[in-house]
């Protein structure tokens, strides 16, 4: 009997047998030439391990990584490392949320629908939109969905997107774009780093996308967005960040037609960049063209609540090749911990996360250009991220290397002499007066810039 | 037992909780409105209640006890493989040195990720007899999406931009179809035959130089093995075609066969049927795709690779792929899912893993004979890990239908299989035990299942009323789509 198999050879070929059945004819019906004969290959174990020698194993991997909670780290871009609270591991490590699948079956996945829903209300109250889905696979393809929404809304082949999208999301949008056969148009930020003034003109563009705050972390006005694609007759998407919409305007409150982004900021652990939860909202008017599950609440046959999934005509396994996306399931999971997060926190305690973080950034930003190092790439103001460029040239690799050394992983190198700097609530005074001591200390004394 | 039904929204608020999760801000915050102006911050409150961390965890363990898990009892819904999901797997993706990691961190610091990603790749080579696996895709479908980009690439490199038909069989799931639209293939729809198996006939009328390729699931989603797959396969090269594996029922040939010895190009695998991942309640999954050699070069960005240098950097990941289809989601992919997957093949290793094939077929098949004489077996043919039977029966004496057969078994404690799939079945049940059923379970569902029948026959209105015990009876679908309540 292997691993987690409950019933033995023995029992197995007796059961068979009992219905006239033989173990060894089981897979008679697959062709001798393509039966596995030998089966001597050499990435696999032979034997099964316990499970003692299993967590000896991937104890050895893990620990051959360099962490953020024992380092001290200046890395976003995408990924933020916010607290997750004690809770959300509890409650989602419950079987009955973890082990259970796509709620087919309303009347015993009440759970899953009901947090569904709660997500759905969540995002809503926070991007300030009518509808949301049950999420997507990560912010990047939430984006490439958002766009390909646009298409399907206005009939137009064409989208224009904001360099400040972040450039993993920018890859998957154009990837998702080729294979459909749609365009992608790229315009680069003004010299202030914003999409300001740099949106193109023309009704052929089926949707507008900037993200806010951008991958240089500005937060961006939206309203000229809105402005411009109502103008060009294309629809408006901001890709955002939900623990700063506790702080700044809502795209809903400025009239953005899709909102979607990366959820992993509420609490969501950075577990090497995946799991990711995306989300998507969007106005009513689109309600029936967006991708994905959607949990809808109704009453069953005696007059109670009851939630179910939804508006299942856009979907893939009614509509097949004519449905809205092939997306079959949701991240309801990580949505559910989200949801938790929200919950925990409640608007206080958002606004106390985006607030500290945003705190701790400008401290930041401002200890690093008082070092007399670095000068401003962007002046705009900035939520929990900023972009610094090396006054006196010379590698950030060199000095990214170096910090390693002294337990420190700095920022996202973009080039040889621009730095990508993250922080949130979670970094403390002390580490970021530390940091600027070192850094300043490596780069004065130690000339590990080599320029 | 009475069950909560308010939403977190209606709670009582407990006032401002600003600190108690976080210490206090050791920065002084500067005057925000000055720093950012008016005209970017929030101008309308946030509606977002503040509770206390008893009501939050009050509302959701209730919320959970609404639902059905695998540990709750069997769960055999057809292809979705709810088999057991072992317990030490999450704690070993819950270990701080994984978690911990951000996707960005210098490929030195990240050498156990990488070590594991690449070990993972050369246990799924094996197992689905492939050259190379991306862990990119977050789900089946997003893998399906990936191949199907490669598939298009490898054409387009070829300079062949006339192959924009994907060949589908009627059976096959919606994803598939759905798949291939979104990389703007016409979908050319293979019939099955009365053994339910792909008609070699029709394939062959419908094949042609425009075929850029042919998506499979084999066994099919009827349970059966497709025994000309070497056949179909050959057709579809032979036209210059690619042969892409839906990997969805991968559980049932486990060390038995390979899709890559199929003769299959593109593979994906449902990390959370085959390898025992969590669903989540519909994910956080993993699709990652296998591929044979000539579609090397198209693989998304980045790729694991091993390198001479082994000082420090052993493993690196290479952006350097200027025939890459590029990214399908940010960063290398769902990696605390594949730390799972890796410690499941781990547990079983190449014998193991024949044994999960082995009880899958086994199990099923059991199952299909005790209940055999209670309901109608559309197809002859054996059935491997799953298996398809219908209500046509009840339906046509009793006016109970598949619905009301699948409401009754939640009464008797189980979770009904998948119901109306595939689509070339009328009232169809699709039942897959998984290699993880008990053997109270596998005998409790069957006599579960020819009760109902027996009921069927006696009180068919106890089926039409059914489920009788749960949080809610049946719920009203066709309100929900007419008059949508999509948030409170």
């Amino acid at each position: 009997m292997s691993g987690y198999i409950p019933i033995s050879r023995e029992k197995r070929t007796e059961l068979l047998e009992s219905v006239g059945l033989k173990l060894e004819n089981l897979f008679d019906i697959i062709p001798d030439e393509i039966k596995i004969k030998n089966m001597n290959f050499s990435g696999l174990n032979a034997q099964g391990l316990s499970e003692q020698e299993i967590i000896a194993q991937l104890t050895n991997l893990a620990e051959r990584n360099q962490r953020v909670d024992q380092y001290d780290s200046y890395l976003g871009a995408g990924f933020y490392d916010h607290y997750t609270p004690a809770v959300i591991d509890h409650l989602i490590g419950r079987q009955e949320f973890l082990t259970s699948y796509t709620p087919y079956q309303a009347e015993m996945s009440q759970g899953t629908l009901q947090a569904i829903f709660e997500w759905q209300s969540y995002i809503c109250r926070l991007t300030g939109l009518d509808v949301s889905n049950s999420s997507i696979y990560d912010g990047a393809s939430a984006a490439a969905e958002a766009l390909l929404l646009a298409c399907r809304q206005t009939k137009k082949s064409k989208v224009w997107v904001s360099e400040g999208l972040n450039p993993e999301y920018l890859a998957t949008i154009k990837t998702y774009f080729h294979a459909a056969g749609l365009a992608v148009e790229v315009g680069a930020l003004n010299e202030q780093g914003t999409a300001a003034g740099t949106y193109p003109s023309g009704d052929d563009y089926a949707g507008f996308l900037i993200q806010s705050p951008n991958f240089f972390g500005i937060v961006e006005d939206m309203r000229a967005l809105v402005k411009k694609a109502e103008q060009n007759q294309a629809l408006s998407v901001v890709s955002c960040d939900l623990i700063s919409l506790a702080m700044f305007r809502s795209p809903g409150e400025v009239g953005v037609d899709i909102a979607c982004g990366e959820a992993q900021p509420l609490g969501i652990p950075l577990n090497f960049g995946g799991p990711a939860v995306g989300f998507l909202a969007a106005k009513q008017k689109l309600m029936r063209k967006m991708p994905g599950r959607i949990a809808g609440q109704t009453t069953d046959t005696e007059g109670k609540i009851a939630y179910v999934l939804t508006l299942q005509a856009r979907e893939q396994h009614i509509r097949r090749e004519k449905a809205t996306s092939n997306i079959c399931t949701s991240q309801a999971l990580l949505a559910t911990a989200a949801t938790i997060y929200l919950a925990l926190n409640g608007s206080s305690g958002l606004k106390e996360v985006a607030e500290q973080s945003a705190a701790k950034a400008i401290y930041l930003q401002g200890k690093l250009i008082q070092t007399g190092l670095f000068e401003l790439v962007y002046n705009k103001p900035f939520f929990r991220e900023f972009a610094l460029k090396l006054k006196y040239g010379g590698s950030l690799d060199l000095l990214n290397k170096k910090l390693l050394e002294h337990r420190v992983i700095g920022g996202l190198a973009l080039s040889d002499d621009i730095w990508l700097l993250a922080v949130t609530e979670k970094k403390s005074k002390k580490a970021m007066d530390d940091f600027v001591t070192l850094v300043s200390n490596l780069i004065r004394n130690e000339n590990v810039l080599g320029g | 037992m009475k069950y909560q039904t308010n939403l977190i929204f209606d709670l009582p608020e407990t006032g401002d909780n600003a600190n108690r999760i976080l210490r206090k801000c050791d920065v002084i915050k500067p005057n925000f409105a000055e720093f950012y102006g008016e005209d970017l911050l929030r101008q309308e409150d946030l509606d977002i209640p503040n509770l206390s961390e008893i009501q939050v965890l009050r509302h959701y363990t209730n919320m959970s006890s609404k639902n059905f898990g695998v540990e709750n009892g069997p769960y055999p819904l057809g292809s979705c493989t709810m088999k057991y999901n072992p317990k030490v797997n999450e704690n070993m993706a819950n270990l701080p040195g994984f978690r911990n990691t951000h996707p960005l961190q210098p490929v030195e610091t990240v050498q156990g990720n990488l070590t594991l990603l690449y070990n993972l790749e050369q246990q799924l080579n094996d197992i689905l007899g492939m050259d190379y696996f991306t862990f990119q895709p977050s789900a089946g479908a997003h893998g399906e999406l990936t191949g199907i980009m490669m598939i298009k690439a490898y054409h387009e490199a070829n300079g062949d931009f006339a192959r924009k038909v994907m060949l589908i069989p009627d059976s096959a799931h919606g994803t598939n179809p759905a798949s291939a639209a979104m990389a703007e293939f016409e979908i050319r729809e293979i019939k099955s035959n009365t053994d339910g198996l792909i008609d070699v006939a029709d394939l062959k009328q419908k094949i042609d130089d425009k075929v850029a390729g042919i998506m499979l699931t084999n066994p099919n989603t009827l349970g059966l093995f497709e025994k000309d797959v070497q056949e179909i396969t050959g057709l579809v090269h032979a036209a210059g075609g690619l042969c892409y594996y839906d990997g969805a029922n991968a559980n049932a040939i486990l060390m038995q066969t390979r899709p890559g010895d199929m003769g299959f190009d593109v593979v994906h695998l449902n990390v959370h049927k085959t390898f025992g991942t969590p669903h989540g309640g519909g994910g956080p999954g993993a699709g990652p795709v296998g591929i044979k050699k000539i579609l090397e070069p198209f693989l998304p960005k980045p790729v694991i690779k091993k390198t001479d240098n082994s000082n420090r950097a052993k493993f690196i990941l290479d952006y350097d792929r200027p025939q890459s289809i590029g990214k399908v989601r940010a960063f290398t992919g769902s990696f605390s899912v594949c730390v799972k997957t890796y410690a499941y093949i781990l547990a079983y290793g190449r014998q193991g893993l024949a044994e999960v094939s082995e009880a899958a077929v086994a199990n099923a098949r059991y199952l299909l004979e005790r209940v055999r004489n209670s309901y109608h077996v559309p197809y002859n043919e054996p059935a491997m890990h799953e298996f398809v039977i219908t209500a046509a029966w009840q339906k046509e004496k009793y006016g109970v239908i598949t619905t009301d057969i699948a409401k009754r078994l939640i009464d008797y404690g189980y979770h009904p299989p998948t119901v109306y799939f595939p689509l070339i079945v009328p009232e169809a049940m699709m039942v897959e035990p998984t290699d993880t059923e008990t053997l109270e379970g596998l005998e409790g569902l069957a006599d579960a299942f020819n009760a109902i029948a027996e009921e069927a026959v006696e009180n068919p209105e106890l089926l039409k009323n059914a489920p009788h015990d749960k949080p809610i009876t049946r719920p009203d679908e066709t309100k929900a789509a007419r008059n949508p309540i999509l948030k409170a």
